[in-house]
């Protein structure tokens, strides 16, 4: 049987860049084909070729054996083709029905059938949305269901997940990871794309691994160990992921936070962190660590509670008073809220601080180039020239250009929501070094991760929250899966007794 | 394998010439240079010194208030009382010249710009309103005032204002004193945009606003600045217009701040913020004078001035996104 598409020798460049060489990929139908690799390795522009939103400059695509050439994007979905983007590509001020059935309603439209329709659809991938309402309502598990939906509603044979999970908390993953796997089950093609090789690994027929634009090769995961995937993808071996975690020597305490309340509804919360400690604040997206970190930051206002930063009252009202404090925040949306990424990567590292390389409010161009040419040694950050603009660096360097700007502003406390968000495996690595020698340097480190294995890698004690509360602590021995899972899930558990003072 | 590592990555971050980058950065010059071309071939009195310093001269006011429109658009904002803010500058100029010494009366004419700035700029910034609302406030305003002030009549320099207007209507080095300040004035705002902290802090904040905050910036400090430079920016306009006419009028600027908007995008700068440069916005507030001096030499009837005008700015639009539409 042939198969449902196959990608032959495909080669493309962008201003005389490879950025695809000589690419062999196939998807049979009723499989789920991941797809792996660093960023950058060629995964999402190979996939924009197959979703005709670039052509390739030689190669052939075939479709159930004929070779077609595919004119644009809508000339794939009208082959059956879909591809659901990591940015979601939904009109939020629409309908949910309206968005499954935009670009293919019928000139009458008979909106109460189409929303008939529209919850059929729905329902037959297992959830139950009202099909009148607005998709910016929704979460951003219900609007990836919708655009399921909307590539169903098109008689699709072949989705590609580009990343789907990334911003998905745990249990809606598992729902989405059950969907596919109907999807498949009904003999669609799926491309899954994913940094997360637990979930490849679960639904994966085949796996392919991609590096600087060419295959390395495709397997079964059954005869391939997430060890030997991990080297074919940067060439290093699983077990040097987290790097050697050095003897931390903890000092005195940096932060102490008694019975915070914030107005979104987080309730007394303590805790203290001390100089040369990583401690991890985990529990389900949504249960308030990302909160009260933008608190603990000035970003977002306080209800009720105290805070102390180096044994003097700390109640910042502006990011400003932070950062003069000595408060530094990683935020979890690098481009939204961590770097201008149209501005050169000189400027953003030294804009949270940039007295050392200024006078009168004048810069002074030799002594800004040898800070940030310093910082990039320092951190090896990958670039061309530092008057590039960050848009052009990797996920993971753009990651680091982001901890350069606190580097240079010498915090005693900086936090870090989930830094390794959408950064490949190999920078993964590197970012998780700069965390230890942020601890070595006497640094008071707090990491939010969503992903368990980074924070019992990198921290020494995990603060778990649930619903807006601390509902208990997690050290070594217990630095297990399902104990954090348990303490972020259990309701109305009262917190810790010497906590509450 | 890491040798061939380390090439890749060199090859993927080499400096590639970027078309839709030198578009929007050369785009405006090759315009502007067409267009003297064009003129040139059109009428022989076009490239003569003394038209050349008539065009100057006229755009200077023009010139002047695109400097602080600039920083404005920069944060993504918009001002619409420049031409307002003009007025009451050349209205107050007449009135103040008359019982204070020259320089006490224009820091007062330019400290009033500023006021009005600071207006609509604290409420921009702290308060969170809509430029576009409040600047159309101040625009209704701050003419009101002017007109207010005057009694809706022109109110001459007289012998007080003499000093004024014999600068406004001479030459330094060969050039009108008020293109020469409003050159000097280029310059300045070109070495503050690209060499202080503060230039390179509007810029950020009109590329991402969010990322500059959570850096430990305060935002609407930068934000209220450049209402302020832009009011007082406007009143400087005011002066020049006053010292060259030599009369104070509160329908000085009628209409100019879309003028001054028009120069702005012209030269490349983007109404979302974040990106435009100064030496761009001069060439845009140079093309829009250079048109209209080339239709006035070549005798096109006013009415149909303003419709040409229309299309040319559309046009140089199209040009600097010319890449973008060309990918298509």
């Amino acid at each position: 049987m042939a198969a449902l598409i196959q990608l032959e020798d495909i080669t493309k460049s962008f201003a005389g860049i490879h950025a695809l060489t000589g690419v062999n990929f196939d998807l049979k139908a009723g499989e789920v084909h991941g797809l792996c690799g660093e960023n950058g390795a060629g995964k999402s522009t190979l996939m924009r070729v197959l979703g005709g939103e670039i052509r390739p400059d030689t190669g052939r695509t075939l479709i159930e054996g004929r070779e077609e050439r595919l004119t644009g994007p809508t000339d794939a979905i009208r082959r059956g083709i879909s591809v659901i983007h990591q940015e979601m590509a939904l009109a939020p001020d629409l309908s949910v029905a309206e968005n499954i059935f935009l670009g293919a309603l019928p000139p009458g439209i008979n909106w109460a059938r189409l929303r008939e329709k529209a919850r059929d659809l729905i329902q037959r991938l297992g959830f139950d949305i009202a099909p009148g309402a607005q998709v910016s309502d929704l979460s951003v598990a219900h609007q990836q269901v919708v655009e399921i939906a909307k590539a169903l509603s098109r008689e699709t044979r072949v989705i590609v997940f580009d990343e789907p999970t990334a911003v998905l908390s745990t249990g809606d993953a598992r729902r989405l990871l059950q969907i596919i796997k109907g999807l498949r089950d009904s003999g669609v093609g799926i491309v899954y794309i994913s940094h997360r090789l637990d979930e490849i690994y679960e639904i994966a027929d085949r796996i392919t691994v991609m590096k600087d634009g060419r295959i390395v090769d495709t397997v079964t995961p059954d005869s391939t160990p997430v060890d030997s995937l991990i080297r074919m993808m940067v060439g290093r071996p699983l077990s040097q992921l987290f790097g050697d975690k050095p003897e931390t020597v903890v000092g005195e305490e940096v932060l102490r936070v008694e019975n915070l309340d914030l107005p979104n509804g987080i309730r007394n919360v303590s805790f203290a962190v001390r100089r040369g400690e990583v401690v991890g604040l985990g529990g389900l997206v949504g249960s308030g660590r990302t909160e009260v970190a933008r608190a603990i930051f000035g970003a977002d206002p306080v209800s009720g509670g105290k805070m102390t930063l180096k044994n003097a009252p700390y109640h910042p009202r502006t990011p400003r008073q932070a950062v003069r404090s000595g408060v530094g925040l990683v935020p979890e949306d690098r481009k939204g809220q961590g770097i201008v990424l149209d501005m050169e990567i000189r400027k953003n590292v030294t804009m949270a601080n940039a007295a050392p390389v200024t006078a009168a409010g004048f810069f002074r161009p030799a002594a800004e180039r040898g800070l940030v040419q310093k910082l990039i040694q320092s951190l090896r950050i990958k670039l061309g020239s530092m008057n590039d603009p960050v848009s052009s660096l990797s996920g993971g360097n753009q990651q680091k250009v982001v901890l350069a700007k606190w580097f240079n502003t010498d915090p005693d406390l900086i936090i870090l929501d989930e830094p390794t968000r959408g950064v490949d495996v190999g920078a993964k690595t590197e970012i998780y070094t700069l965390v230890h020698r942020l601890a070595a340097e006497g640094k008071a480190v707090i990491v939010i991760s969503s992903e368990h294995a980074e924070l019992f890698g990198l921290c020494d004690r995990v603060l778990v929250m649930g619903e807006g509360e601390l509902r208990g602590e997690l050290a070594p021995p217990d630095f297990e899966e399902e104990k954090l899972l348990t303490l972020s899930m259990a309701r109305r558990r009262p917190a810790r007794a010497e906590m509450e003072a | 394998m890491t040798e061939k590592a380390a090439t890749f990555d060199e090859v993927q971050t080499r400096r590639r010439f970027n078309f839709s980058k030198a578009f929007r950065q050369y785009g405006t010059a090759v315009i502007f240079l067409l267009l003297v071309l064009v003129a040139q071939a059109q009428s022989d009195a076009f490239l003569t010194e003394r038209n050349v310093m008539n065009v100057l001269r006229q755009m200077s006011g023009i010139g002047v208030m695109a400097i602080g429109m600039l920083y404005v658009i920069l944060t993504r904002g918009i001002d619409l009382s420049v031409g307002s803010i003009a007025a009451l500058g050349s209205v107050t100029t007449a009135i103040v010249v008359q019982s204070y010494p020259m320089p006490v009366a224009l820091a007062m004419v330019v400290g009033m710009g500023a006021l009005c700035g600071l207006v609509s700029g604290f409420l921009i910034a702290f308060f969170r309103l809509p430029a576009f609302v409040i600047t159309l406030a101040m625009m209704t305003a701050a003419r009101g005032v002017a007109l207010i002030l005057s009694n809706g009549q022109p109110i001459t320099l007289g012998e007080a204002g003499q000093s004024l207007q014999g600068f406004g209507t001479s030459f330094s080095l060969g050039i009108p004193n008020p293109a020469l300040l409003m050159i000097g004035l280029f310059v300045l705002a070109f070495i503050v945009l690209n060499f202080s902290r503060f230039g390179r802090l509007v810029k950020a904040i009109g590329s991402n606003e969010e990322a500059v905050r959570l850096s430990g910036i305060s935002v609407p400090w930068y934000v209220m600045s450049v209402y302020v430079i832009s009011g007082a920016l406007a009143a400087v306009a005011g002066v020049l217009v006053t010292s060259r006419s030599g009369v104070g009028s509160a329908s000085v600027g009628a209409g100019n701040e879309l003028d001054v908007i028009a120069a702005v995008v012209i030269g490349g700068a983007s109404l979302m913020g974040g990106s435009g440069g100064v030496i761009n916005t001069f060439i845009g507030v140079m093309i829009l004078g250079v048109i209209g001096n080339i239709m006035n030499l070549a005798g096109v009837p006013g009415y149909h001035q303003q419709v040409y005008l229309g299309v040319i700015i559309v046009v140089a639009v199209l040009i600097q996104n010319g890449s973008t539409l060309l990918r298509r």
